[in-house]
């Protein structure tokens, strides 16, 4: 089911948690909710479960108005970071508890609800164990029977909280993957919260960028990754350099060199250079570029993380490079980015809020 | 745990804190001194009577009445306790009010305050000229000198059992347990009924057991309310002190012994009861 949230505000006492949040979920879409902790995030995701309500502003369940429905009345599926199970009950029990406890006119039979469930520990792997009690399976299995009993319930949207949070990196690789096997399989609309960006990128369909309680950007990954609309969004997502520059007659200078890029149509003034560590060219002499003094040099799996100083306010900035490149100490590199964004020095309250 | 016992059972296990053997050595000994032997001689007074007159006293008409008395109110106040001090815990756990603190402190009163005060407060309060039992008199109600009464000065004792059991594993309850109930779709009563009672279970049934105990071997607060009329209101402990009086020691050995085993054997059904809930609800595993 689509899901729209309209100008959402979420005060906790004094303090805003949400300001004017405003995004519309496709039908069938997998989408991620990254930001770092006290974005607004889990907030956003409990608005929509019907667990906070809002302090202004609608959340739309297809064309119905969710906001003056209870959570039991809003028929959704939510997951926690740590599991929520009913731990008295067995997994065949927790993964029916939703069917079991609908009033006697909704309510499946019972040799058809337990189908139902064992039809779901299948889909989610855990055929056999339904007699176990959640202290008897581990992590990564009890996040599982969370996911299959949220689904019992065929719900308009399912929710999840920092799903893999509480799991070894093991583990959550994968079961990323196999959650996004079992969206495919199923199609429910699904959002998830995370802090983690590789997750998000990975996973999701679209991810919505937020910080402060506010949305930064909202996109595919690759447009998140490609094209961050603002500082915040460069700097959260992926490894990024900032290197403070000054525009001049549409050229990008450090001090006093050119460094051969040029920004037609900038107006002139101190500026901020944004670019990714491997989006970068090097060049063999130095007619506009960005030259430095190596300072570390480290190997990290198939590449060579390389810390330049370039002498300008000691700034620091790290570049990779392909391995069989030698980067000794205190030899000099020259390079110039292939791919960057400049963002002007601006207070971060008057900027435009970002386009939804 | 599992692993050990799969294997040869161990008697030392190597362990950060060694010293099994002594402590084992200090706590058996302890236990022999503080309560095997005084109860391992009452046993022996008993057995020195020989069955068919210790089965005579133990079958008396009065001693029945009075062992009947003590357990069934017991058990009355227990279950009582049971009731209110599950929503006392509730309160006190889950909000947050003026004066909860004080509230969770006259909560253990009835463990400090001298049993005897306790009685006589009671009884002053529901005798039929008291606040409360001028007001229940008309109703037809008598609470002082009856066995309501007795049921009344053992739910006070037992409150604090059943309180400060089940608050703890309340504490612990995670909110999202709840929340994901609602999300179910889960009624508030389904919520409370299916997911935190049931869970709460092991923790009821130990503060249940404790005040049921307590309350079977309660004295200086039930003389004072229970008028103590033998066959109506007369307790088990009062009549072996009204044996030991006359000097007629056999009777309250008897008495005494059918006490110590029906206790025993409640107190050991109760505990298996709740290590198999216990093990069924993953605590401990």
């Amino acid at each position: 089911m689509e899901v729209r949230v309209q100008n959402i505000r979420k005060e906790f006492g004094r303090f805003p948690a949400l300001n004017d949040v405003s995004l519309d979920i496709r039908s069938g879409e997998l989408i991620a909710l990254l930001g770092p902790s006290g974005s607004g995030k889990t907030t956003l995701l409990r608005l929509i479960a019907g667990l906070e309500s809002p302090t202004e502003g609608t959340v739309y369940f297809g064309e119905e108005d969710a906001s003056k429905k209870t959570v039991q009345e809003r028929n959704i599926g939510f997951v926690f970071q740590h599991y929520a199970l009913f731990r008295h009950m067995t997994v065949l029990d927790n993964v029916s508890f939703g069917l079991k406890v609908r009033p006697g006119s909704r309510r499946p039979p019972a040799a058809e609800i337990r189908a139902r469930a064992l039809e779901l520990l299948d889909l989610v792997q855990l055929s056999g164990l339904e007699k176990r009690y959640p202290a008897q399976l581990s992590g990564g299995q009890r996040q599982r029977v969370a996911l299959a009993r949220a689904m019992a319930v065929e719900p308009n949207v399912l929710l999840l909280d920092e799903p893999f949070g509480a799991l070894d990196a093991q583990v959550r690789k994968e079961l990323r993957r196999w959650l996004r096997e079992i969206h495919d399989r199923t199609g429910h609309t699904t959002v998830f919260v995370t802090h983690d960006q590789d997750e998000a990128l990975e996973l999701a369909d679209r991810v919505v960028v937020m910080s402060k309680g506010s949305i930064e950007q909202v996109g595919t990954p690759d447009e998140i990754y490609d094209t961050p609309n603002s500082p915040f969004v460069f700097g959260f997502i992926g490894e990024s350099n900032i290197i403070p520059v000054r525009v001049e007659n549409g050229q990008l200078w450090i001090e006093d060199r050119s460094i051969g890029l040029s920004a037609a149509g900038e107006p002139d003034g101190p500026a901020q250079l944004y670019f990714r560590p491997h989006d970068i060219e090097l060049l063999d002499g130095c007619g506009g570029c960005i030259a430095g003094i190596v300072t570390v040099s480290r190997r990290v799996a198939g590449t060579r993380h390389v810390e330049l100083d370039i002498g300008a306010a000691n700034c620091k900035v790290e570049i990779e490079l392909p391995p069989e490149k030698a980067a000794t100490d205190k030899s000099r590199i020259a390079f110039r980015p292939t791919r960057w964004r400049l963002f002007r020095d601006v207070p971060n309250e008057n900027r435009t809020p970002a386009q939804v | 745990m599992t692993a050990s016992t799969a294997r040869r059972w161990q008697f030392r296990q190597p362990s950060v804190i060694p010293g099994f053997g002594l402590a084992l050595g200090v706590t058996l000994s302890w236990l022999f001194l503080i309560v095997l032997i005084p109860l391992s001689g009452l046993v022996w007074r008993t057995s020195a009577l020989g069955w068919p007159a210790f089965w005579s006293l133990a079958t008396d008409e009065r001693t029945v009445n009075a062992l009947r008395i003590s357990f069934g109110t017991a058990f009355a106040a227990a279950a009582v306790n049971v009731v209110f001090g599950v929503i006392l815990a509730w309160v006190l756990v889950r909000y947050k009010f003026p004066g909860k603190r004080i509230i969770d402190a006259v909560v253990d009163l009835p463990f400090a305050l001298p049993t005897a005060v306790a009685g006589i407060a009671l009884t002053a309060i529901y005798a039929p000229n008291g606040w409360i039992g001028s007001l229940l008199a008309p109703l037809g109600i008598k609470v002082a000198f009856t066995p309501l009464g007795i049921v009344i000065a053992l739910v006070f004792v037992g409150l604090p059992f059943v309180v400060r059991t089940v608050q703890p594993i309340m504490e612990e309850i995670d909110k999202e347990v709840e929340e994901a109930a609602a999300t179910l779709g889960a009624t508030r009563f389904q919520t409370i009924s299916r997911v935190l009672l049931p869970g709460l279970a092991p923790a009821v049934l130990t503060g249940f057991a404790l005040a049921f105990a307590r309350g079977v071997g309660e004295y200086g607060s039930v003389i004072f309310i229970a008028g103590n009329l033998p066959y109506v209101s007369e307790i088990a402990p009062l009549l072996i002190v009204i044996r030991l009086e006359e000097f007629n020691y056999p009777a309250a050995t008897a008495i005494a012994a059918v006490m110590l085993i029906i206790s025993f054997a409640m107190l050991l059904i109760i505990n298996l009861i709740q290590a198999w809930s216990r093990r069924r609800y993953g605590y401990g595993a």
